[in-house]
């Protein structure tokens, strides 16, 4: 690993929908410019997990959210923590593309307006332009800025929905399954963009492909029932893992 | 059963659905069609006025006037020997009753109607001209074809007599008809050829602005707040269920309402717009915020974590992003809201809109009528030119009824076009 500076820093961290644990005493560091891959059956937690880095749980009202989640050393879950700034810091892409019913210039600049990153219009083409640069979509919408964002094939909208998150160039980028709703090739595409993305930014995907965890990672964390089961380098749990249960979930004999 | 059978049975049943919706949908659409025939060829009269052609002499002498009189000097001059003499030329009359007959056949408004043409049109002093003057009810029902003059003349309420001049007087062509302009500039009357609903289209306007100018924002703003920022327990359930509850009070007890709270605590003018527009904005509120609620709620919940997640307060993902997709919703569930209102008859009577006025109201605290109470006091009036006029109220009040719930839609598609 290149880089091993700690970004990311959850301990005990427990998390309950109501009465029912969503995650049991969770311990995980996220390194610094590295795509971590979360992985685990449907309901293990991985989304729920990443829900809590941004602190988009926040919205569930019965969610209750116990133990230490701390970026870059600062402890982020308590009430003093301002979620906007946070948001900000950690941007995030969703598992189905949420353009906003928007043109695809504004789906990039809304970010930068309010969070005031562009003092006039100038400053704002140029972020819009980076950003969609970054996420390797500019050349394909450069000539049409103003259709809308919900225009786009369903591989171009993730992409604008990353460029979407880069636009407030954030720290670290969570990624909630973005290519479960996408075709091999766009998928391709995304894999490709993370690649280059994670030279800048702190990676974390939840992701349901084996393959795609190989891929694109180069740690994984393996969820099972709210219980992290397993962490380590990508190579490490594809070839060689501690656990039996990370064993058969990733070889396809349950899960 | 074999399988060909039930194949054949469902496909017989499918049919014998289809059939019954049809017959429904045509019934539904005849009744509608029977419905919009009564009322266009009851009312259709109402549009077309009855005037006869009577020869003025404005002498200045005979008047006691001065030749350049102002408008104000005009007015206070008594026009009413004139009136009788240019009235009396029109037919050949002996005696007291023949007169009376002869005066009866003009609308009792002639001598203001012979004033207000000579002050619009000064160049006509000490000259003779021809006015059009309005016939009475009983003359226009006949010149409509309405009035039963077959019938023995103890029946009637029009005299051989004045028979005998109509005709004189269609054969000299000195009957016309006009547009009538009346029905739309005109408060109410006593007499069904002067009346219009003038001011009861100017008392529902200023009745429906009083009702969306409070109603709307206070909608608006309790649904997004329930919607988006309201947690969700027993006080927001309670407020919930109780906004649907208020949805289904009769109006009628809305009606109460107003008359006890704004007219008997409060002490609100009577009869007038203000009240009306706030008694119907009670009414509305409800009827606003069930819509918008549902428009809030069917916008997906991923436009609302897109925004949050690029740093967008909450208000801001309301504002920016939820609040703007629902407007279609929105907006069509004021319409129709207000269109209801619009309709509403009940609640007005109860607050006194019900009350004989003849001016036109200029403001919303002046007593005035509104559209539907105005169908309401002349369906219950005896006269031929009621009846008509009754028709015919409906016929407006049901054209603003259709352009508003067809705007309704209109901006429905409009604006849902660019959703997702």
């Amino acid at each position: 690993m290149t880089n091993n500076k700690v970004k990311i820093k959850t301990e005990k961290l427990d998390v309950f929908y109501g009465q029912k644990q969503a995650l049991k005493n969770v311990n995980l560091e996220i390194f610094n410019r590295e795509v971590t891959a979360l992985i685990g059956p449907s309901g293990c937690g991985k989304s729920t997990y990443i829900r809590c880095i941004n602190r988009m749980n926040d919205v569930i009202e019965t969610c209750k959210i116990s133990g230490s989640i701390k970026i870059d050393g600062q402890e982020i879950n308590n009430k003093q923590i301002d979620v906007v700034r946070l948001r900000e810091r950690i941007g995030m892409v969703f598992q189905k593309p949420n353009p906003f019913p928007k043109s695809i210039y504004d789906n990039v600049a809304y970010g930068p307006q309010i969070h005031g990153l562009a003092d006039h219009k100038d400053k704002l083409d140029q972020i819009v332009q980076t950003s969609l640069k970054k996420s390797a979509l500019w050349e394909e919408v450069k000539d049409r800025l103003d259709e809308p964002g919900t225009s786009l094939s369903g591989g171009q909208q993730q992409r604008l929905c990353i460029a979407r998150a880069i636009s407030v160039n954030p720290e670290v980028i969570l990624m909630d399954e973005p290519c479960s709703a996408l075709d091999p090739i766009a998928t391709a595409k995304i894999e490709e963009l993370m690649e280059e993305l994670k030279k800048t930014f702190t990676i974390v995907i939840v992701t349901h492909s084996m393959a795609q965890a190989v891929r694109v990672s180069q740690r994984t964390g393996f969820f099972h029932l709210g219980n992290l089961i397993e962490v380590d380098t990508t190579d490490k749990m594809f070839k060689n893992p501690n656990n039996k249960m990370t064993q058969d979930y990733i070889t396809g004999r349950f899960g | 059963m074999s399988k060909e059978e039930l194949l054949k049975k469902r496909y017989r049943a499918e049919k014998r659905f289809k059939f019954y919706g049809l017959t429904s949908v045509i019934l539904a659409i005849l009744f509608v069609l029977f419905l919009v025939n009564v009322i266009f060829s009851k009312g259709k009269g109402a549009f077309s006025r009855t005037t006869i052609s009577v020869e003025v002499d404005f002498n200045t002498e005979k008047l006691e006037i001065k030749n350049n009189p102002t408008n104000e000097e005009i007015q206070d001059t008594d026009f009413y020997d004139l009136s009788i003499e240019s009235l009396l030329n029109v037919y050949k009359t002996k005696g007291l009753k023949e007169e009376k007959d002869l005066i009866r056949i003009f609308s009792p408004d002639y001598e203001f109607e012979i004033k207000n043409f000579i002050i619009e049109n000064k160049g006509f002093l000490n000259k003779t001209t021809i006015i059009e003057l309005t016939a009475s009810d009983d003359i226009d029902q006949l010149n409509k074809g309405n009035y039963p003059r077959h019938l023995p003349e103890e029946r009637r309420r029009i005299s051989d007599f004045q028979l005998l001049i109509y005709d004189k007087l269609v054969e000299d062509n000195k009957i016309q008809k006009t547009f009538n302009t009346f029905l739309f500039t005109n408060g109410d009357s006593r007499d069904p050829e002067l009346a219009g609903v003038g001011g009861s289209l100017l008392g529902s306007f200023f009745t429906i602005i009083v009702t969306l100018l409070l109603s709307f924002p206070i909608a608006i703003l309790a649904s997004i707040y329930l919607e988006e920022f309201a947690p969700k327990n027993r006080i927001t359930d309670f407020i919930e269920i109780n906004i649907n509850n208020l949805a289904a009070v009769p109006s009628i007890v809305f009606g109460l309402l107003g008359l006890g709270i704004l007219l008997g605590t409060f002490d609100f003018p009577r009869s007038t717009p203000l009240v009306a527009g706030i008694t119907l904005a009670l009414m509305t509120l409800p009827r606003i915020i069930i819509p918008c609620r549902a428009s809030l709620k069917a916008v997906p919940p991923s436009i609302r974590e897109g925004a949050l997640a690029v740093g967008a307060s909450k208000v801001q993902s309301v504002t920016h992003h939820v609040v703007p997709l629902a407007i279609p919703g929105t907006l069509s569930g004021t319409i129709i809201g207000l269109a209801q209102a619009l309709g509403e008859t009940a609640p007005l009577i109860l607050i006194g809109m019900v009350a004989f006025v003849v001016d036109l109201p200029s403001s919303p605290v002046d007593p005035s009528a509104s559209l539907p109470v105005q169908v309401y006091l002349w369906s219950e009036q005896a006269e031929r030119g009621f009846v008509e006029k009754t028709s015919a109220t409906i016929m407006i009040l049901l054209t603003f009824l259709i352009t508003m719930n067809a705007f309704a839609v209109y901006l429905r598609q409009k604006f849902e076009r660019r959703w997702s």
